[in-house]
């Protein structure tokens, strides 16, 4: 079921579109990656989902429910330019904005000094957040977006400014509130981090949707045939014709491609395994970030 | 708590915790009655600083010779030796010019006089030269009128008008003008400053939100006019905080000035306050008590305190509020401070102008008609009327008090509606610079 649905929306700046009658689907309990390069109106739809700004047609369906005002406090919404205030201090920052989001003090007080454990900043509660360093303000960024637990959790780049410890650690977080039942709509053009923890992508480009699915089939409708062997030997006498061949020094062994028909990878791997030692076999899918810059250039040349 | 409150109360405490607050409500008025003390003192002192300006006379005439006055701002010496023209001798003798009065010169036909120096003559020493010359001659004709100098001295008179103001009963006050005008101009000035510098402070702090992108995060939480409502609401408090310390710290300050100074005498000058006579002086003197102390209290004691004090509250709110949503807006409309220039220039204009007139025109006829539209139209009243305040009658007047709040209060609904439009519309415009076609687009866009 879908937790958001958005139908037809338009939203037009002065003379141009920034979206144009676009169409998503983001089921429930999922992370929804939502990709598309700069510009092409992710942060529109984004500001007409949080109700920063309206759409000028189409709706956008929150839970069953026609999107309104009351919903607000069931979004958490992290977006990309982060912003917190320099003079206040770590603990009174996240109350606050946990009691704008309708938490009383006494529980939003309770739940920030849980996340500031867990992300092992207690010792920081009473500091400024100009006396933070830049990751730690992150920290206290995505701390407040969570805080009230929200049923949708928007999430604008929210690896940018983490070392790769930190990273993992946001991740693991993000994946733990989908598994709690919280639906997620990750926009970013960090390709590898869609691959790792998206079930589902969409794709703008140019103010419309190019392209929608889970992870899997997207990839798979984008397949190519190809097929990647890793092996030791010779493949004189094949009877099928690598695309490429060539020799990988650093693990001593040699890399052959071959495209062909799926009906035919069986006997390419029985012919394969008679001539030569077979180190791997695999189909090669096309990354998310392959099917992204094929998408973008077609539509720029299109 | 609503959402407005929370954010109000986020602007108070983060405002009132900061350690510049606490120096600026000790510091602010000490460094304010340094200020006007000083300017004060020069006004009063205006010898400070410059020599007695030296001028060299030569009278061919010899109508006034040695009857120009001389002081310490000026003193003339005379000379026949008037070949010697070059300015290295006007240097030497420590002159600052000379004065030439030809030999036709009479006082019935005074003129022809010339006055050449190296420098410029300044507006106040030429009046100065002009007026004792003027007085030189009178003097001249009265003792030719002959009228002899204890005639001239008696001519010399001096009243001292005591003003009462009459009630409904017919009952009569002392009023003192002169306390009038301070308080008036007082509170007035209070008004001014504090529209000013809180009203920046809100747009420094719209501003501020928008750089940081803080303003993303709290609209996906708030409505863009909460937000903007809660600012505003927060430094008035800041500023009302302000000025409970002061009233307090000052109300603190009297007493003990009281005390010390006048002690058991208060209850004498109470007793001649309450009396509507004009008091002689001989009997103060008795008392031991000046004219002007009783002056002052009973001054006080005629005041409607309730009606001031009221109506500051209500023209520091309004004009705070309807000046304050307008800065918020110009703090949305722009990116950087360095670029509220053009937008600000409107907003300050009547400020500046309002109290510009309110030390000259209102306070010459606090009753006139420019006085009466000045506290009528919402942009001005807030400080015109403030200075009109002590002197109004309001048994009579009531209906302009009444007009002046109305018309304010609907205005400030106005103004932060308007600003409420533009600023929605503008916190979340970068890298775009605002005109004023574009401000009035965004008042018709839809939410």
């Amino acid at each position: 079921m879908a937790f958001l649905e958005v139908s037809n929306v338009t939203k037009g700046y002065e003379g141009h579109l920034a979206i144009k009658d676009l169409n998503f689907s983001i089921p429930k309990g999922s992370i929804y990656g939502l990709l598309g390069p700069n510009g092409a109106g992710k942060t529109t739809l984004i500001r007409i989902i949080n109700q920063i700004t309206a759409a000028d047609t189409g709706e956008v369906m929150f839970d069953g429910e026609k999107l309104n005002p009351s919903h607000i406090a069931r979004i958490g919404y992290l977006p990309e330019e982060r912003g917190l205030y320099k003079k206040m201090k770590v603990l009174e920052q996240i109350v606050y904005f946990g009691r704008l989001k309708n938490l009383s003090k006494k529980e939003a007080q309770k739940r920030a000094l849980h996340w500031l454990e867990k992300f092992d900043l207690l010792d920081w509660k009473y500091k400024k957040i100009e006396e933070l360093s830049k990751g730690m303000a992150q920290k206290v960024q995505f701390i407040l977006t969570v805080l009230h637990e929200p049923e949708l959790i928007i999430l604008d780049e929210p690896f940018s400014g983490f070392d790769p410890v930190n990273t993992e650690l946001i991740k693991d977080e993000i994946q733990h509130l989908r598994d709690n039942g919280a639906t997620i709509i990750f926009s970013t053009h960090r390709m590898e981090s869609v691959e790792e923890i998206c079930d589902y992508v969409g794709m703008i480009n140019l103010s419309q949707k190019v392209l929608e699915g889970s992870i899997s089939d997207v990839r798979n409708s984008f397949k190519e045939n190809e097929y990647e062997v890793f092996y030791r030997g010779d493949l004189n006498g094949l009877s099928f014709e690598a695309k490429e061949i060539a020799r990988e020094e650093r693990l001593e062994l040699n890399r052959a491609v071959f495209v062909i028909d799926p009906e035919r990878a069986k006997s390419l791997i029985k012919e394969l395994n008679d001539k030569v030692d077979i180190a791997s076999f695999s189909e090669q899918l096309p990354s998310i970030k392959d099917i992204f810059i094929k998408k973008v250039e077609e539509g720029n040349n299109g | 708590m609503g959402k407005i409150g929370l954010i109000t109360w986020r602007e108070y405490i983060t405002r009132v915790r900061k350690k510049s607050f606490l120096i600026m409500t000790i510091l602010g008025p000490v460094l304010i009655a340094v200020f006007y003390g000083i300017i004060i003192f020069l006004a009063v002192n205006d010898s400070i600083g410059k020599d007695t300006e030296k001028v060299l006379v030569y009278d061919q005439s010899t109508a006034i010779e040695g009857k120009l006055y001389n002081d310490d701002r000026m003193a003339f010496e005379y000379t026949t030796n008037w070949e010697d023209r070059n300015t290295d001798s006007l240097n030497a003798g420590g002159y600052s010019g000379r004065l030439l009065i030809p030999a036709n010169f009479n006082i019935y036909t005074p003129e022809g006089v010339v006055y050449e120096s190296e420098n410029s003559l300044s507006i106040e020493s030429k009046e100065r030269i002009n007026r004792r010359i003027e007085n030189a001659i009178e003097d001249e004709k009265m003792s030719q009128l002959g009228v002899s100098e204890t005639a001239m001295d008696s001519l010399k008179t001096s009243v001292s008008l005591h003003a009462l103001t009459l009630d409904e009963d017919g009952e009569a006050k002392s009023s003192s003008t002169e306390l009038n005008t301070v308080i008036g101009m007082g509170a007035s000035f209070v008004i001014y400053f504090f529209i000013f510098l809180y009203g920046v402070q809100v747009m420094k702090g719209v501003i501020e939100e928008k750089t940081n992108r803080i303003v993303e995060v709290i609209v996906s939480s708030v409505k863009p006019f909460q937000l903007m409502m809660g600012k505003v609401f927060g430094l008035a408090l800041v500023g009302l905080t302000q000025i409970v310390i002061w009233l307090v710290f000052s109300g603190i300050l009297m007493g003990v000035i009281s005390f010390i100074f006048i002690g058991s005498d208060m209850g004498n000058i109470m007793d001649m306050a309450n009396s509507a006579q004009a008091i002689p002086a001989e009997q103060m003197a008795e008392v031991g008590v000046s004219s002007m102390m009783v002056n002052v209290v009973s001054g006080m004691m005629a005041i409607n305190w309730p009606f001031i004090i009221l109506s500051f509250i209500m023209y520091f709110l309004g004009g705070y509020l309807m000046y304050s949503a307008l800065f918020a807006a110009v703090g949305a409309a722009v990116d950087s401070e360095t670029d509220t220039q053009q937008f600000m220039l409107p907003i300050t204009l009547p400020l500046v102008f309002s109290i510009a007139l309110s030390t000259s025109v209102v306070l010459r006829d606090p009753n006139g008609a420019l006085s009466f539209w000045l506290s009528i139209i919402p942009l001005t009243s807030p400080i015109v009327m403030m200075v009109r305040a002590p002197f109004l009658n309001l048994a009579t007047q009531w209906w302009e008090v009444a007009l002046s709040t109305g018309l304010l209060i609907t205005t400030f609904c106005f103004t932060i509606w308007l600003a409420g439009k533009i600023y929605r519309t503008g916190i979340l415009m970068y890298g775009k610079k605002a005109t004023y076609k574009e401000l009035f687009k965004w008042l018709f866009y839809k939410g």
